[in-house]
């Protein structure tokens, strides 16, 4: 189902979006000319953990350290780094 | 945790853009200009550096993210720097909005500096004649010259392109010469009629078949250049059957602060009857986006008037923009006459119809400029302005 996506990939967030977090928003966003996401929670979890240093995998362990309780945590990270590849939020390597 | 990564609208609605059009002097003379006809009262008693500052931080402390610096042309004025360089530290994505006239290694550099986050340049055409006839200068070599020089700064490179009949028909080598110029996005916006546009709306006003052509056009070169750029078609809304969903609702997301310090909705609220905006210079900017008449006037849809107000549909339009329906049928709170619901849509079918014959068409375009804003204030051009509500 994920098959873009392997753990021993390694991702950055991509340089033409601006990733900041919004006080008034409570949420992290992304920023591009004339236009914004707001992220929600998960997303924000993922994207600011990016840093183009860790593997899939490191990033899974990272957050699963973060959020014990999380059910299938690693399948939703997988789908969330699909998502944010296919709307180029983030790049490989 | 995906719901597509992006997080629903909650709570109350807040200014995420501020644009800021700090000046209406302008040395292009556009004939598809959305600025007020009667500018020309609105260029004095501009708002001064200070000012500016204090508007910045009020809107940023409730919320406002995304900052446009527009006008006229924002560089003639000498304090963009200053108002970049806060713009920059208090964490706004700032966007200069530009003919290019002005721009210099000098200043471009102090933008870097002070954090400007992108340029959008406005270009008109590839042919020399068209640019320098439609905005009325002499301008045509200098914004290649800018396009160069943001691209040597780094800066993602933003263009936007008014589309009319002089120019839709070049549309894909106007795509191509963006390409070549290495632009990440382009914009192109076909012209909407409001201000200097809706006086010339006969004469810019581009036939079904050239929009549909210049769209097929625009898709063909999407799909040949896939991610490496991204091409906004602006559908004009004259040829849908369906309005916009003006400003995305309002006072919902978009402020405006014009030149002297007047609070707007949108571009052309000023044209509304009835209505008295609010200044900076008066009132704080929470009260005016919170608690001003003006800004809860058409918030929502308690306002609206049938048909609209039992539309099925009426969330996903909130009726069209009021500032069109005013200018085209004199009455604020109809339905858009854009819309094939609305009783007086005829008078989009007639504009259509209008602007294909010869005769008028052939009439003299009226350029923006001094002159032009001084004789339509002093009631000069009334046959030109008398079709509409509220002009100048």
């Amino acid at each position: 189902m994920f098959d873009k996506i392997r753990s021993e990939d390694v991702y950055r967030r991509n340089s033409h979006f601006r990733f900041q977090y919004e006080e008034a928003q409570g949420g992290y966003v992304l920023l591009y000319p004339e236009g914004m996401v707001r992220l929600n929670p998960g997303a924000g979890e993922v994207l600011r953990r990016l840093d183009g240093n860790k593997s899939v995998a490191a990033l899974v362990e990272e957050l699963k350290a973060a959020f014990p309780d999380a059910p299938e945590l690693e399948a939703d990270v997988l789908a969330m780094l699909e998502l944010a590849l296919d709307k180029t939020w983030i790049v490989k390597g | 945790m995906l719901n597509n990564g992006i997080a629903p609208q909650q709570g109350k609605p807040k200014p995420f853009w501020l644009l800021a059009e700090i000046t209406y002097r302008c040395p292009l003379h556009c004939a598809f200009c959305y600025n007020p006809t009667d500018y020309a009262h609105h260029t004095k008693n501009e708002l001064g550096t200070a000012g500016w500052i204090q508007t910045l931080r009020d809107a940023r402390k409730m919320g406002a993210l995304q900052l446009g610096i527009s006008g006229g042309e924002p560089l003639l004025r000498g304090d963009i720097e200053e108002i970049v360089a806060e713009a920059g530290s208090l964490g706004y994505y700032s966007n200069l909005i530009t003919s290019g006239v002005g721009l210099t290694e000098k200043r471009i550099a102090e933008f870097k500096r002070g954090g400007l986050d992108h340029i959008q340049l406005s270009m008109h055409d590839i042919t020399k004649e068209i640019n320098n006839f439609i905005t009325d200068t002499n301008t045509f070599e200098l914004k290649k010259k800018v396009a160069a020089m943001i691209k040597d700064y780094g800066y993602p490179m933003v263009l936007n392109v008014v589309i009319h009949r002089y120019n839709i028909e070049h549309i894909g080598e106007i795509l191509e010469m963006a390409e070549a110029l290495g632009a990440d996005y382009v914009e192109l916006a076909n012209t909407q009629y409001y201000g200097w546009s809706l006086l010339n709306r006969a004469q810019l006003m581009p036939t079904r078949e050239q929009l549909d052509k210049a769209e097929k056009i625009t898709n063909r070169f999407r799909d040949r250049v896939g991610n490496k750029m991204r091409v906004f078609f602006v559908v004009p809304d004259y040829y849908a059957d369906r309005p916009k969903k003006c400003m995305n609702g309002w006072g919902e997301v978009f402020m405006i602060v014009t030149a002297d310090g007047t609070v707007l909705p949108c571009h052309s609220a000023r044209v509304l009857p009835g209505l008295e905006f609010p200044s900076v210079r008066d009132r704080d900017l929470e009260w005016i986006w919170n608690e001003s008449p003006a800004f809860n006037k058409y918030r929502g849809d308690a306002w609206m008037k049938e048909p609209c107000r039992t539309c099925p549909e009426k969330e996903k339009d909130l009726g069209g923009c009021r500032c069109q329906t005013y200018l085209l049928t004199g009455d604020a709170e109809g339905a858009d006459p854009v819309c094939a619901l609305s009783p007086t849509h005829h008078v989009i079918l007639e504009a259509i119809e209008e602007a294909k014959n010869p005769q008028i068409a052939a009439q003299p375009i009226i350029f923006r400029n001094d002159r032009n804003s001084k004789r339509l204030i002093e009631g000069e051009l009334r046959e030109r302005a008398e079709a509409f509500h509220a002009l100048p």
